[in-house]
């Protein structure tokens, strides 16, 4: 589905990947983990073409996406800040993104699903960055593509949005879709990814299941258990 | 190839939705009712429309590119997080910050013309002799409106810091709007002895505010105004090629910057 092949980056003299080797495969939750600055968000936008890596391949779908913009037809993208053009209404955001991207109907649904309806003429600036990031969602979600990417998706929520928003995203991975996470929020992690992808400074450090990890490190929980990787190796 | 025709609809639809966006910002408003002003107080004081003209011409060339290089660093950076969601669609960045791009230029560029404009329309333009030397006026102020909205989104796409993005903007400004000026009169003055037509012919060149001041005082056939360098220019092209000398020059003032754009956002991380 995503292969990544010797990927490295460097911004200036930062070297923040170092020669990433990750296989995503078809269906099911994963998790990217790691330290601040460990280069999640990075992996990801390479996956998206945003960043330009300096060696190493990426392929989408069988598709190597340098150069190529038509893969991500089969990406939907939740950025970590929701930032919008103050002026334009709720409504037409969601119309202007359906224009420049395709025709779809599951926006109604998504709408409904977060309680969005008294906000669909209100101005984007005039939004709480909670409601901000429900439309952020709804936009995400609203194309059905197989492959999603979150990045911090529970970020502002309150509990009723991010129950559902762990349902909404479990009835996705039902679909068979492809869903790679980043959260800082280690139980909602817990509870919703089947494998976690551990990144320690610049290279993944663990692949595989909880289960996985536990008996790795030795540890009886999934939050001791990255706590030890991150003393274990002084980050 | 279903790309290829996919292409320039995209770009438009961003340049729609760009310029709605900044249709509805204060700003162009004010920007808007600023030249509505000028133009009437310009006719109300000189009574005469070929004078207002000339006066309109010694405030465009120095505002235009103001304006132009403020709004477009100001655009790139307020859309910034915007972008990166438009980066995330099966969008090609060319696309994307074209349409952007030609977005913010056709606001300022209609805020320029409806503002001077009704004015002058009012006074009477159409029957007057003074619409094409008006006409004239209105063009150059597009393209440098081209010309400095490009050269701002060049900057802005060199620069992650806001602040020294505007800083280069304003220092770019101040330099071709006021401080080449002075420099190349100091070298004018300085190498008097030497033969300096083909000198100050390029030196014209280099900057689209001197060669937009040019080409307007060509087209108006004010001998007075002209100068030394205005004077070298007809001489050397006679007035229409003169006219036509400008253009070509103007047109690549325009091209290099886009072209910039293009290979910049190709190659730039979000």
């Amino acid at each position: 589905m995503v292969i990544i092949e010797n990927l490295h980056k460097k911004f200036g003299k930062n070297q923040v990947l170092k020669g990433v080797d990750l296989t995503i495969s078809e269906g099911g939750i994963f998790a990217v983990l790691g330290p601040n600055g460990s280069g999640k968000t990075t992996l990801i936008k390479a996956v998206l073409g945003m960043v330009i890596p300096n060696k190493g391949q990426i392929t989408v779908l069988a598709e190597n996406i340098k150069k190529n913009s038509t893969y991500r037809h089969k990406i939907d993208y939740l950025p970590q800040i929701a930032n919008f053009p103050s002026n334009l209404k709720v409504k037409e955001l969601i119309k202007m993104i359906k224009d420049l991207r395709k025709p779809t109907h599951d926006d109604q649904r998504l709408i409904k699903l977060f309680r969005l309806e008294p906000f669909l003429n209100k101005k984007l600036g005039q939004l709480s960055g909670g409601t901000k990031q429900k439309v952020n969602l709804v936009l995400t979600f609203m194309f059905n593509s197989p492959i999603v990417i979150l990045d911090e998706p529970t970020s502002g929520l309150d509990p009723i949005s991010m129950l559902r928003l762990k349902d909404l995203i479990k009835a996705e991975k039902a679909k068979g879709k492809t869903i790679l996470i980043t959260s800082h929020i280690m139980s909602f992690v817990e509870e919703i990814s089947d494998e976690i992808v551990f990144i320690l400074e610049g290279k993944i450090y663990f692949k595989g299941s909880i289960q996985k990890l536990k008996t790795k490190t030795n540890q009886p929980d999934f939050e001791h258990a990255i706590a030890s990787i991150l003393s274990d190796n002084h980050a | 190839m279903r790309l290829r025709q996919y292409y320039p609809i995209t770009m438009l639809k961003i340049l729609k939705y760009s310029f709605y966006d900044l249709m509805r910002s204060r700003w162009s408003y004010v920007y808007f009712a600023f030249y509505l002003l000028l133009g009437t107080v310009l006719l109300f004081l000189n009574n005469d429309l070929s004078k207002a003209v000339i006066t309109l011409m010694n405030v465009i060339i120095v505002l235009v590119p103001l304006i132009g290089t403020i709004f477009g660093v100001m655009y790139y950076y307020n859309s910034k997080e915007f972008t990166e969601l438009l980066l995330a669609q099966p969008l090609k960045r060319s696309s994307i910050f074209l349409g952007q791009y030609l977005g913010v230029v056709l606001s300022l560029t209609m805020s320029l013309i409806l503002g001077l404009g009704i004015p002058f329309v009012f006074y009477g333009l159409f029957e007057s002799s003074a619409i094409w030397d008006f006409s004239l006026l209105l063009i150059t102020g597009a393209f440098l409106t081209l010309i400095f909205t490009a050269l701002a989104f060049n900057i802005a796409l060199s620069n992650e810091n806001k602040i020294k993005g505007f800083g280069y903007a304003i220092l770019l400004w101040l330099f071709l709007a006021v401080i080449y000026d002075g420099l190349f009169l100091m070298t004018l003055i300085m190498f008097e002895d030497y033969p300096l037509d083909k000198v100050s012919l390029f030196g014209t060149m280099l900057n689209p505010i001197d060669l937009s001041r040019t080409l307007i005082l060509l087209k108006l056939d004010i001998s007075a105004l002209l100068g030394y360098t205005g004077a070298v220019f007809k001489q050397f092209f006679g007035t229409s090629f003169g006219l036509i000398v400008s253009f070509v020059m103007l047109t690549v003032w325009v091209v290099m910057p886009v072209l910039r754009i293009v290979f910049k956002s190709k190659n730039k991380d979000f």
